[in-house]
């Protein structure tokens, strides 16, 4: 594997955006879709060359040039291809391919022009997502992590005509932006203390002896942070159900192979400073936790096919912090990658059923969808019974993973995250049921327009389903199956020096077997209620809600408290600023110089009377004056 | 003598030439008491000069007590060219305004 072969994975879908970007007056809708996927598909093929040289056993780190080439501190420009990347580039280009296939179909609408700008972004979005896991250093990871910022503001404001969107793009790149700036200090003080950024010489013995206790909390609080806001975890989440306002397959995009995960990865990366520093990982277990919880509950309430969607990612970004949070890093990296195939999977059925059903997202108006779209139906089932974690679908395999973790952690973070899988089942039974089952409730010209998608549409998705099916096979618990982890073999290098210093919990079979069957017995039950409840929704039978189910259907109103203590008091500083201290203040100050040099030479005047006397006087007082102040400074 | 006598005497001529300039609007009163300030001063710089002269530092330069006594013809030169052409001035002040009133002169005002 050489230097050229490496660096094209990236390149490739740098030239991609370039060809689809410049020419698109030019390329015509099927050229720029070609163009666009082919370099994803050449970005796959050459990760799937690494994976395998990773495979057997040798991890590549290829220096091309330095960016900061000083005495004190080197920044390189360098791709490290290693287990933890090599796995998550396999991911980015492979759902990065089958997304940018649905593309070409899903998005055939488009006039020619937008549908090549459309499809640049795409390209440049997957770059970025490259550029952030192969980077060797954080400094690289850093370019990437901002491209993806960009990347988001730009195809969730794709439709930049509608005002609601561009607001939604522009929230993104915000809460982006606050997590960004931890992501930022937390390398500024890497740098300061350890005086590199490199990963293998930052991991090392010698550079974490530099931190102190209080360092390596610090950095991982801020590292945390910028994982907040890249991945969606309270506080900064509200942006992710909002990036809904882009195209479907854009949500795919950044919902399961790209942008989210890149939290994660950060994490999984500095997995040691993480280890080492316990507080930050009870915060983090915490924080996933809660947002685990909070989006399962809003997602309950939506109505919104897509909207529902974007809150159960967001609380599996929970569950995967959960993960990070309890030391099970290898099963968040594993929920990481299965939650890439079932949700790229459910998005683009969500991508399908709306093409179906002319543009029309809310689900009280969907329904008996099945006998319509079979091949959609299907795998759309597929992905919800992988999200509900039933086995042997890829969810149950990696939710188990980190929720037997947890357990060893605490039986009550245990549990509360059993009760969020729960509610996961019933909220993606009830978006099933809903839409595929009962009654037609949409329109006549809506019914009369269903058909199933075309190949370019069914295709990634069957590719998925079965992706969602046997994904999690690589990861098959010690109980079921001895040696069956395979992706924990396969992850052991970097996650060594953490799993060294923790202390492991060995719990007896018959208890992970037992929380095995509690979380399935229960999901399996509240799948069922939400099936039985929603098989024959009629949209009639709707009561308006009311108390918690009122409060949910709000999404705990936290767009209003994120409104009410932040947006606003900024609005009134803001105001102040510009109406006192910029009017009043500085202008005064500029005018007031003005004024006074205006209005003290008008007095002055009145010294130029023409007098010959009069100067002459003031030449003889002068003297004296010099006189008497000389007889006074005298000694 | 003593050299306060001179510094008095000096001191009373450039006050009377100052009073003169401020006071008087005659234009050649106010000419003559520039010129009495002027001459306040040569008489106070010959006078320094001559009490200098008893100094034993003064006695060793070459030009031994006669360099301000030529510095002051040199003035008096000076001043008398200043008169003329001072006076040719008013000459024509009074041909143009028929007045020597220095107070009428105040036309650049404004």
């Amino acid at each position: 594997m050489n230097n050229v072969l490496i660096c094209l994975i990236p390149l490739l879908p740098l030239i991609g955006f370039l060809i689809t970007g410049l020419g698109r007056n030019i390329l015509s809708k099927s050229a720029a879709g070609f163009i666009a996927s082919a370099t994803i598909f050449g970005a796959f093929a050459i990760s799937v060359m690494a994976f395998l040289q990773v495979k057997a056993g040798t991890v590549t780190n290829v220096h091309y040039f330095n960016l900061i080439n000083i005495e004190a501190f080197k920044v390189a420009f360098d791709f490290k291809i290693d287990q933890l990347s090599s796995l998550f580039l396999l991911i980015i280009a492979g759902v990065g391919f089958l997304i940018h296939v649905y593309s070409t179909s899903y998005m055939h609408d488009e006039p020619s022009k937008d549908f090549s700008k459309y499809f640049s972004y795409l390209n440049l979005f997957v770059f970025s997502m490259l550029l952030l896991v192969m980077g060797g250093n954080y400094v690289i990871m850093f370019f990437g992590w901002e491209g993806v910022g960009l990347c988001s503001y730009l195809l969730i404001g794709y439709w930049f005509k509608n005002n609601d969107y561009t607001n939604a793009a522009k929230k993104a790149f915000i809460m982006n932006r606050i997590g960004d700036l931890g992501f930022l200090l937390a390398v500024f003080w890497l740098i300061n203390k350890v005086g590199t950024v490199q990963y293998d010489e930052v991991f090392t013995q010698a550079s974490l002896a530099k931190l102190s206790s209080f360092d390596i909390t610090g950095i991982t609080a801020l590292l945390f942070l910028g994982a907040c806001g890249k991945s969606a975890q309270i506080p900064l989440y509200t942006w992710l159900p909002d990036a809904m306002a882009g195209p479907t397959p854009v949500s795919a995009l950044i919902h399961a192979a790209t942008m989210v995960t890149a939290g994660i990865y950060m994490i999984a990366r500095s997995n040691i400073l993480f280890t080492m520093a316990p507080a930050t990982q009870n915060i983090i277990a915490l924080f996933g936790l809660a947002t685990a919880i909070v989006a399962a509950t809003i997602a309950i309430k939506q109505n919104d096919i897509k909207k529902v969607l974007a809150y159960s990612t967001v609380s599996q970004l929970g569950y995967m912090f959960l993960g990070l949070g309890v030391g099970a890093y290898t099963g968040a990296v594993f929920h990481v990658m299965t939650h890439a195939f079932f949700k790229a999977l459910l998005f683009l059925g969500a991508g399908s059923v709306i093409h179906a059903m002319s543009g029309e997202q809310d689900m009280r108006n969907m329904g008996a969808l099945k006998k319509h779209m079979p091949t959609t139906h299907l795998t759309f089932l597929i992905g919800c019974i992988a999200i509900a974690g039933m086995p042997p679908f890829s969810g149950f395999f990696s939710k188990d993973e980190i929720l037997a973790a947890t357990f060893a952690k605490h039986p009550i973070l245990w549990g509360i995250g059993v009760a969020g899988a729960v509610m996961t089942a019933f909220y993606m039974f009830r978006l099933y049921a809903m839409t595929f089952l009962g009654s037609f409730r949409g329109t006549h010209d809506q019914e009369h327009h269903l058909h199933e998608s075309p190949k370019a549409i069914t295709i990634p998705l069957v590719v998925l389903a079965i992706l969602a099916i046997v994904g999690g096979w690589v990861g098959i618990p010690e109980v079921f199956m001895k040696g069956g982890h395979h992706l924990e073999e396969f992850l052991k290098p970097i996650f060594a020096q953490s799993n060294a210093i923790t202390e492991k919990h060995e719990m007896s079979h018959k208890t992970e077997v037992f929380l095995m069957a509690a979380s399935v017995f229960l999901a399996a039950l509240s799948f069922t209620l939400a099936l039985r409840k929603y098989k024959n929704y009629k949209k009639e039978n709707e009561v308006a809600s009311s108390g918690i189910g009122e409060v949910l259907e709000n999404k705990w109103y936290f767009d209003e408290l994120y409104t009410t203590i932040i947006t606003n008091p900024l609005r009134s500083i803001s105001a102040f600023f510009t109406n006192i201290v910029e009017k009043k203040g500085i202008d005064g100050m500029v005018n007031g110089t003005g004024k006074f040099v205006n209005y003290g030479s008008r007095q002055l005047r009145w010294l130029q009377s023409g007098q010959v006397g009069a100067y002459v006087l003031l030449m003889v007082i002068g003297m004296l004056l010099l006189f008497i102040i000389q007889l006074f400074i005298k000694n | 003598m003593d050299i306060k006598y001179y510094i008095a005497l000096s001191l009373t001529l450039f006050t009377i030439g100052i009073v003169g300039v401020l006071t008087r609007r005659n234009a050649i009163i106010v000419f003559m008491c520039v010129e009495l300030m002027l001459n306040a001063v040569n008489l106070l710089l010959v006078a320094f000069s001559n009490m200098h002269s008893y100094s034993p530092a003064a006695k060793a330069l070459p030009t031994f007590a006669s360099d301000a006594q030529i510095f002051v013809f040199f003035i008096m030169i000076v001043a008398a060219a200043e008169v003329s052409v001072g006076l040719s001035i008013i000459v024509m002040l009074y041909r143009n305004t028929h007045s020597i009133d220095v107070n009428f002169l105040n036309r650049l005002k404004n």
